[in-house]
């Protein structure tokens, strides 16, 4: 088993330019299971890809593989015609938190968006419109999510994955590989990895992801990996302690970090004094969780938490 | 993005909320100027002149040049000696503050130089209030903020007094109800005129956040007058700067005087950088890889020089001009490049490096680590670039590297 996504996942492309092409070719390398693309001025046509497999991925393909995508210029046709139940969205930022909505309106059950730098207020919008749908979005501003040897969403190197049984949810993207390679390299591997991004306002958040890892019999433990900002993190802990019945380890980004500076992502500032990186590392150890010091430690973290 | 007060005052003016009149003066002539007129529309004899710069306290800060001077001086020489007094009041002192260097709790020690003031009309007040609209992550919307407690730190407020402050949460499909508004007006003890008024500002300060994009609104004091307006007396804006696409209008009042150089020209390159103390600077990609690099370094005993994140798609161009800008940090002494490819390559990596160092030389210790998507051809052009480059097995490595090499 695994979270969110695997081998029945069908899906859909939003944004088919040059980012959206390359993270197809991969994820069709991989072995995803990718059925069409929304992209209006392309409306009708296909998209042709040809490779090496990844083996990394989906086991059991030929060394080679090809598809040809059909393009849609509505997510409405294209579920339709495809039977889509995720979409990856690559729509550049002005226009992604619409694809997001067009998304939901159609009622993709999961929306992963990776764009980065769209605007707040936007993303308020978005929140809001799929308030009352059922419906989850991942990001915006992140990675994706892959289930080793099942399916790869989003733009993350599939060979650093291998499946196993830790959870993994993060803010940040590269830090979520960090963690992925160590758990690749001490054995535990992974269930699934989750991004959930480093905007300030974003789908899915840390209480949703460990409460899917908590049900989820195969994973054994989560890594969480959250950064300065915001109180994702605390709250996290609150429901660790009140809920989680799986041993958590955790890193948060940001302890040097000076307060009122945006760190790269939109969401990771200290403001006000609230946000710290000290007060999350307190309230990570207050609920049991064991904080890896470094990002190195993090795969040595979750054997302890394991071991404990 | 931030931009200054009087900025921000014409801003809010121009969408029907009420602040004092004034005028931006870059010379001592211009602020002479600005007096006569502001003392005949407004028939007040004060006047107040106000340092611009983007760092708050500004009226408690004082200029390293003249101590005893504060950034914001309320000139009251013109009660007795009318428009001529006031006049040459404002000479002095903005003699004194142009060109001086203000000192505030938000400016750090090297305080920063006062290039521009606002002149503005003295008001009347009966009561000083606190508004601001930030975003609440937690709800996932902009929330207004009040207070009665006007003139203090909010953020002191809320840790001892969280009772005095109210909130309302804008639905962005409504704006602030009308409910809302006089909840708010009413919880500040406002009546009569002073609550009508009251209502309108809040109603359209939080229509004014959503069409401008603000990343926060802050206005402390609000103030009502003797005569029951309600009325901006300061105003601190910022924007959030993936929206600044649609704002043409804001985008062109960015004071790059008030921004690090170096951070602009990152920001030319589309790197997110930002200037620290320490003596290690550093090139990674991802924010959290970059800011937890940061935490490495400190934690074996180093002191990072800079955050720099060249970002997913960076191109070797980016990652050369990145180099650039780290080596000219005179504080520098050690590099740490510390990458793990995603859709990062790392032989775009290295081959930004090496034609980095082959452009501006490289006098001081450089680690690499790479991981990641192509990290053995990166690692390959690295090894055969005869560059004295030290590698890392992992960032715990590496940052224990650069900071021995770098002592």
């Amino acid at each position: 088993m695994s979270v969110l996504v695997d081998t029945n996942t069908r899906v859909l492309v939003q944004g088919m330019g040059r980012t959206g092409r390359f993270h197809t070719d991969t994820a069709l390398a991989y072995g995803t299971n990718m059925v069409g693309a929304v992209h209006p001025s392309k409306a009708g046509t296909v998209e042709h890809f040809e490779g090496e497999t990844d083996h990394s991925g989906v086991q059991g393909r030929p060394d080679t593989y090809a598809a040809d995508l059909p393009v849609f210029r509505s997510v409405s046709e294209a579920a339709e015609a495809t039977g889509a139940n995720a979409s990856v969205i690559y729509v550049p930022p002005p226009f992604a938190a619409d694809a997001i909505m067009e998304a939901a309106s159609v009622g993709i059950e999961l929306i992963i968006c990776i764009t980065e730098g769209i605007p707040v207020a936007d993303m308020v919008i978005a929140k809001r419109y799929l308030s009352d749908k059922n419906v989850r979005l991942v990001g915006p501003n992140c990675p994706g999510v892959i289930t080793p040897q099942q399916c790869k969403i989003g733009i993350m190197p599939g060979y650093i994955h291998t499946p196993g049984k830790i959870g993994v949810v993060s803010r940040s993207g590269t830090l979520t590989y960090e963690a992925v390679f160590q758990l690749t390299n001490n054995g535990l591997g992974q269930t699934t990895a989750i991004g959930i991004g480093g905007d300030p306002v974003n789908g899915t958040n840390f209480v949703d992801c460990l409460a899917m890892f908590n049900d989820d019999p195969e994973t054994e433990g989560v890594i969480m990996i959250g950064e300065i900002g915001g109180t994702a993190e605390e709250e996290a802990a609150e429901w660790i302690k009140a809920n989680m019945t799986k041993p958590v380890a955790g890193f948060i980004a940001g302890t040097t970090a000076p307060p009122g500076k945006r760190m790269g992502h939109a969401g990771a500032i200290i403001s006000g004094g609230k946000g710290t990186a000290a007060d999350k590392i307190s309230a990570l150890e207050g609920a049991g969780i064991t904080v890896a010091a470094t990002p190195t430690d993090m795969g040595t973290a979750m054997l302890e938490a394991l071991a404990r | 993005m931030k931009i200054h007060e009087y900025q921000a005052k014409q801003l809010m003016k121009a969408r029907g909320i009420s602040v004092p009149e004034g005028h931006v003066a870059t010379s001592v002539d211009e602020a002479v100027a600005a007096v006569r007129p502001l003392i005949e529309a407004s028939g007040n004899p004060v006047v107040v002149v106000k340092s611009q710069i983007h760092a708050g306290g500004r009226g408690k800060g004082r200029f390293k040049e003249h101590s005893e001077l504060g950034g914001v001086t309320v000139v009251t020489a013109g009660i007795s000696g009318g428009p001529e007094a006031a006049e040459a009041a404002v000479r002095e002192l903005a003699g004194n503050m142009l060109g001086s260097t203000l000192v505030t709790i938000q400016t750090g020690d090297e305080g920063k130089q006062v290039n521009r003031l606002y002149i503005e009309q003295g008001i009347d007040i009966a009561t000083e209030l606190y508004v601001s609209v930030v975003l609440d992550r937690s709800s996932s919307r902009n929330i207004l903020m009040v207070s009665t407690e006007g003139g203090t730190e909010i953020e002191e407020v809320a840790e001892h007094t969280p009772e005095k402050i109210l909130r309302a949460e804008i639905d962005p499909a409504i704006g602030l109800a009308n409910f809302q508004s006089a909840d708010l007006a009413h919880g500040l003890g406002l009546t009569g005129d002073a609550a009508k008024n009251g209502q309108r500002f809040l109603k359209a300060l939080a229509a004014a956040a959503v069409e401008l994009d603000t990343d926060m609104i802050e206005i402390n004091p609000l103030v009502v007058t003797t005569d029951g307006d309600v009325m901006a007396l300061d105003g601190k804006m910022s924007f959030d700067s993936n929206a600044l696409f649609r704002h043409p209008d804001v985008e062109a009042m960015r004071d790059e005087s008030e921004e690090d150089p170096a951070e602009l020209e990152a920001a030319e390159h589309d790197l997110s950088f930002i200037k620290l103390d320490g003596s290690i600077g550093c090139m990674v990609n991802g924010a959290g890889l970059a800011m937890s690099t940061m935490d490495v370094i400190k934690y074996v005993g180093g002191e990072p020089a800079n955050f720099l994140d060249v970002g997913g798609g960076a191109t070797a161009e980016k990652v050369t001009a990145a180099f650039k800008i780290i080596t000219k940090d005179p504080n520098v002494k050690g590099i740490f490049v510390n990458i793990f490819g995603g859709i990062m390559k790392c032989d775009t990596i290295a081959n930004g490096v090496v034609q980095a160092v082959k452009e501006v030389g490289l006098e001081v210790p450089l680690v690499v680590r790479l991981e990641g998507t192509n990290v053995e051809l990166g690692k390959q052009i690295i090894d055969e670039s005869g560059l004295n480059v030290v590698s890392a097995t992992d960032m715990s490595d590496g940052a224990r590297k650069i900071v021995e090499l770098a002592s």
